[in-house]
């Protein structure tokens, strides 16, 4: 039973709930209290000891983020006392500390910058206590995330979060006292440990500890070696997200000024990723087709997130046979870039440079992928994040928000609202539903399939395509794909068709997005927020069907074929094979 | 056939590394040659307490005590005093004050003001005979409380002894029972806590390897009185020795129907399985212990929620310390009123320390709350040797501070030691004389910590280091006076916002040498000496005044750096001299000290 209770925090009477922690209760009040290691439900072990507070005058500081209110308890969140002990907490912090905040991902939004300034932290005793020597851990030979013990300050947010997103448990605390580092177990680097670059531990981070894998400089050379012509594509949930970086409120589309800043940037032809989305929707949707024609094998799971490739490889190679063989739309688009258009500019695919700015991390280890060129060359050959495309256009002192706005020209650059969708969870199958019912149906069939929209951890839902039920559903998550796949073995219900995203709510809260401070992140449903700004470009969209993208059907016309064609087998299509993390260890 | 004499052997921690399993070796062999192995009894038994005489020899029934045994002397014992009936006079004790040799245990000043409730059974039985624990009212207790008491009856019992934890929290063992039986769960769990992490602490492994049994029962009738069917005892894996005494304890006890389903042919069932530690001070702490069984890194979690509403796989948890246990059967034996009626209001009962340092008699003692720290020192410790002077004492090990001169007229309980600074702790207890450094007292057990450190908050795990880093400067030579005051605010940072007790309570040393040995710092810091000694880069040998020209300690010196003619004041020589201090040792008029000397400033 919740009750009020009557409390006082720096002399202000406050009432509260009594199930509310000093930390809820102040900030709820609107007072500040410091906190770094605290994030509601994913971790929330008490650590950092940074929210020390006095609790009824006694010097035995509790920590507000787990100590429970009581009636009449008399807190005091700032004095010289307190402000002393978070000073010092903050200095010890910064004596570890790579300071490179000139160069850092986290230059505009470190929780710990922030909390060193506003404590007027000045020394970080370096000068006293000699050099810091080698970083205990550093890993950046995955190609998608790099860990940086030099920038941890081992607030275990990172730990909690792996577990409670992906249950996989990648990260954990090594060594002991002074010489903990959080990284794999038994001094693995990141791609030998099963991670499945899915980013959340970036995401959950509050410096810069955890990041991508920063390849902006290699984007910069490229723009500057006149032999090379740039060309850059980027995916639906960039757009919807990319003006956070620069102050927007979340879930504003900012598709016109973000296709005018990489023309800025020196990108020699601009495509969008949504134009292959519509195409995947093609072949996924003929291969789809085929598989219910041969009555299997089902389910067919969705193929484009890596994330979930990564676990499908490592986890459950058994389900391999059941995975579309169509690649990504990142790929699809590297693969026409690097053949039909090259053609198309005259140009030789090697003096080509692909770039692609993707939501997210593990697209930058897809890209690498062997089966993912051709000849010597990658379709794709630099993945960036939406944080570095961010950092680039800061960097260049474009006024973003200001920019004006454009849409891109050129032959992979049209896209209807179904190509667009992909971005949120369930999308990928709303969008392929348009296509296969229609098509199956042979009649106008409806556009919206709005059971499959929504954050819940699996939807599902039955359509009667043809006269018979086709069962469906839609997993996001590392833990909701455990749970799927084991209800699915034991309860022997037959899917036809599964959408799967590594990401808990697809690809618009991928590894690469904006990171928010970890108190929006508790209080706001960025999602859903990110997702409606997608839902909403669909529906302001004429054309919101895959099929009925003429530049697709053009495309078939003059160079694939037909959907599931030798030619789109050749280009469009891909394997998996199973792996194993920690191969060292007997 | 009835043995007619008993040979006890003291298997303790230190008589077994001084060969007692020879010496019982040696026993067996002359036995035979003389025929006698039939009418003489062998056993090894627990620790007998006066560790500094061991190994230990006692003869029953005259209880002639014999120290510094070795295999060698086994043969005349044999002959002289088992065959003939004479006692082997060079290996019994000299007292010091008349020089008078004490033939018999009861004599020994030693144990004249010890009360050995804990440590009944140590030394008086073979831990691995089940039988002669049962022969010691074993099981009694248990057998009682199974027949006679209601589980509330219980631990109203324990909570009228006044019993507190004997780990060192000091919590009313009674009112913890009280919580975890009051927390509606349909499992429930004990736990033993042998994890025993401080440094020069063995009370705990004496019991184990002593008097297993005895926790046995303990745990068993906590989980009686809570409501638990299942024990953990978990046992640091440096106890080799603990851990192999336990599993043949618990094997005998689940023969005899002691352990495992209807003890005593009633409903209760209650098995206990051992789980090892893996070298860590910190799982020593109740939550960092549980997470340990669980199988995860020994790292301790909040309280609240407390271990007896949520602990061991988020069951409620009753976790005690050994010798908390090891009081619970003789509690049941001979009444809460007797035991409440020993000590003080607020602390009753005894408590087990192990005396360590410069101290004449080092070992284990047992003595009634209340005992003054003199006259556990003096009259049972036996005082300082080599004729030093009483420095300080430390109580609480890596948690607590130091007692000095002035506060030894203190009678030992929970709450005096905390009022001086110190703290009770698991009863480690060091005493130091002036050829001891407070500054390298407090470097010692900050080295300690900051190695055991888990890692998981930032004050202990940065906070330490950074302590432990100005201490080394300081100790080598590189210290301000600037130093001192970042070393105490740090030290009240850490105490004040650690998250666990080890980081709470690892300043404790620090602060309390900065209260009371200040000026030792000062002198580490400002005139660059060290006055004990100890500290190598500030330690400058001086030969004083009263010097008489004997000449020892230029015969002591490994490098030969003092010159001097007979009769007159000797010279050290600073550049060759390395500091190794044999001088100071060997000279009989206490000469030789570390002074402050001119010297370079140093840049």
């Amino acid at each position: 039973m919740i009750s009020n209770v009557y409390l006082k925090i720096n002399g202000q009477p406050i009432i509260a709930k009594s199930n509310e922690t000093i930390l809820k209760a102040a900030e709820n009040h609107g007072i500040f209290i410091p906190r770094l290691c605290f994030m509601e439900n994913i971790h929330e072990e008490g650590n950092c000891r940074v929210c020390s507070v006095k609790v009824n005058g006694s010097h035995q500081l509790k920590p507000a983020c787990k100590t429970f209110v009581e009636e009449n308890m008399d807190i005091i969140t700032d004095d010289l006392e307190i402000y002393e002990t978070v000073r010092m907490n903050l200095q010890l912090l910064s004596h570890k500390h790579q300071f490179e905040c000139f160069n850092c991902s986290r230059e505009d939004d470190c929780e710990f910058l922030e909390l060193l300034r506003r404590y007027s932290v000045e020394d970080t005793l370096s000068h006293l206590y000699g050099d810091l020597g080698l970083p205990q851990y550093f890993s950046n030979s995955s190609g998608a995330i790099s860990i940086d013990s030099a920038k941890c300050i081992l607030c275990g947010r990172c730990v909690s979060a792996c577990e409670h997103y992906t249950g996989l448990n990648i990260l954990n605390y090594n060594h002991r006292g002074t010489e903990t580092y959080v990284g794999p177990a038994l001094f693995h680097a990141l791609e030998d440990s099963g991670c499945i670059y899915c980013g959340k531990c970036i995401q959950s981070c509050p410096t810069g500890a955890l990041r991508e894998k920063d390849d902006i400089k290699k984007v910069e050379f490229a723009l500057r070696d006149p032999s090379k012509t740039l060309i850059v594509q980027v995916a639906p949930s960039v757009r919807a997200a990319l003006g956070e970086a620069f102050g927007l409120p979340i879930g504003t589309n900012v598709e016109g000024q973000m296709f005018k800043a990489l023309k800025e940037l020196g990108f020699d032809e601009i495509m969008d990723t949504n134009f292959t989305a519509d195409l995947t929707i093609l072949e996924e949707g003929t291969e789809f087709i085929s598989r219910l024609k041969n009555n299997g094998p089902f389910p067919m799971f969705t193929s484009c997130s890596p994330g979930w490739i990564n676990y499908l490889e490592l986890y459950e190679p058994e389900l391999i046979p059941h995975v579309s063989s169509c690649k990504s739309p990142q790929q699809m688009a590297g693969a026409l870039i690097k053949t039909h258009y090259a053609d198309k500019l005259g140009l030789d695919p090697k003096n080509i440079v692909s770039v692609a700015i993707m939501p997210c991390v593990a697209k930058k280890q897809e890209a690498k992928r062997p089966d993912m060129g051709r000849d010597g060359y990658q379709d794709v050959d630099i993945v960036l994040t939406t944080r570095e495309l961010a950092r680039m256009i800061k960097r260049r002192k474009l006024d973003f928000p200001n920019l004006e706005p454009i849409k891109p020209f050129g032959l992979l650059a049209s896209y209807t609202g179904a190509g667009n969708i992909f971005g949120a969870t369930g999308g990928v199958m709303e969008a392929a539903l348009r296509t296969v019912t229609e098509i199956l149906e042979d009649r106008e069939t409806p556009i919206d399939f709005k059971e499959l929209r929504g954050n819940q951890d699996i939807k599902e839902a039955t359509y009667m395509i043809q006269g018979k039920p086709i069962h469906v559903a839609v997993v996001h998550g590392g833990k909701a794909i455990q749970t799927f796949i084991e209800e699915m073995k034991t309860s022997k219900k037959t899917y036809h068709f599964v959408e799967v995203m590594g990401c808990t709510g697809g690809c618009i809260n991928g590894g690469g997005q904006p990171i928010q401070h970890a108190t929006v992140q508790e209080k706001v449903d960025i999602r859903s927020l990110r997702a409606s700004v997608l839902y909403q470009i669909d529906a302001k969209e004429s054309i919101r069907k895959s099929h009925l993208n003429p530049f697709v059907k053009a495309l078939y016309a003059d160079f694939l074929g037909h959907p599931n064609s030798h030619k789109s087998h050749e280009l469009l299509h891909t394997h998996y094979e199973k792996r194993q993390a920690y191969q060292d260890v007997k | 056939m009835l043995e007619r004499i008993h040979v006890l052997i003291c298997g303790g921690t230190g008589c077994l590394s001084s060969h007692a399993k020879d010496i019982k070796k040696q026993f067996e062999i002359e036995l035979e040659v003389l025929g006698l192995k039939d009418e003489v009894g062998l056993i090894m038994t627990g620790c007998f307490g006066l560790c500094e005489k061991g190994p230990v020899v006692i003869l029953y029934p005259d209880e002639t005590f014999y120290a510094h045994v070795t295999p060698k002397d086994v043969k005349d014992i044999c002959e002289e005093h088992i065959l003939k009936g004479r006692i082997v006079d060079r290996l019994t004790i000299t007292n010091p004050l008349n020089k008078t040799q004490v033939k018999n245990i009861n004599q020994l000043v030693f144990y004249a003001k010890q009360k050995r409730i804990a440590l009944r059974n140590c030394g008086a039985i073979d831990p691995m005979n089940i039988y002669e624990y049962i022969a010691k009212d074993g099981y009694q207790a248990l057998g009682h409380v199974l027949m006679n008491m209601t589980p509330q009856e219980v631990v109203d019992e324990v909570t009228r002894s006044g019993l507190r934890g004997r780990g060192g929290g000091g919590f009313p063992t009674g009112k913890k029972w009280q919580f975890t039986k009051n927390t509606v769960s349909s499992q429930k769990y004990v736990i033993c806590n042998a994890d025993e992490g401080d440094p020069g602490a063995f009370m705990d492994r004496a019991i184990l390897e002593g008097d297993p049994h005895s926790v046995l029962e303990a745990m068993a009738i906590c989980g009686y009185a809570i409501g638990s069917n299942q024990g953990y005892i978990y046992v640091r894996a440096e106890y080799p020795v603990a851990v192999e005494r336990l599993e043949i304890a618990i094997n005998q006890a689940r023969e005899l129907g002691l352990l495992g389903n209807n003890l005593f042919e009633s409903s209760f069932s209650f098995d206990i399985d051992i789980r090892l530690g893996a070298g860590a001070f910190v799982c020593g702490e109740e939550t960092a212990l549980i997470q340990s069984i669980e199988g995860g890194r020994g790292m301790p979690r909040l309280k609240p929620p407390f271990p007896a509403i949520k602990g061991l796989w988020g069951y409620p948890t009753n976790v005690n310390n050994v010798e908390t246990f090891a009081n619970v059967p003789v509690i049941f034996l001979k009444g809460a009123t007797w035991f409440k009626s020993i000590g003080t209001e607020k602390s009753s009962g005894t408590k087990v320390f192990a005396l360590g340092g410069k101290i004449v008699n080092t070992g284990l003692v047992e003595v009634p709350m209340g005992t003054t720290l003199r006259e556990v020192i003096f009259d049972i410790g036996g005082g300082i040797p080599n004729k030093r002077k009483f420095k300080a004492v430390q109580t609480g090990g890596p948690s607590g501070g130091c007692i000095t001169e002035k506060d030894l007229d203190t009678k030992i309980d929970f709450e005096n030691l905390t009022a001086l600074g110190s703290m009770m702790g698991s009863g480690g207890m060091i005493i130091m004389d002036e050829d001891n450094c407070m500054v390298d007292v407090a470097r010692f057990y900050l080295d300690f910590t900051v190695d055991e450190s888990c890692g998981k908050c930032t004050p202990c795990r940065e906070g330490t280091k950074q302590m432990l880093d100005i201490l080394n400067r300081i100790v080598e030579g590189y210290g301000t006076m600037k130093d001192i005051e970042e070393l105490e605010k740090l030290a009240y940072m850490v105490k004040n916002t650690s998250l666990c007790g080890l980081g709470q309570t690892a300043p404790n040393p620090v602060l309390s040498t900065l209260k009371h040995f200040k000026d030792e710092y000062i002198s580490h810091v400002i005139d660059k000496n060290c006055k004990a000694g100890v500290c190598r880069e500030l330690t400058h040998f001086v030969i004083e005044d009263n010097c008489i020209g004997c000449g020892k300690c230029a015969r002591h010196c490994p490098v030969n750096a003092i010159t001097g003619w007979m009769k007159t004041k000797h010279v050290i020589d600073l550049d060759a001299c390395i500091k190794c201090g044999a001088c100071k040792i060997a000279c009989p008029v206490h000469a030789i000290s570390s002074q402050k000397i001119e010297q370079e400033v140093f840049l």
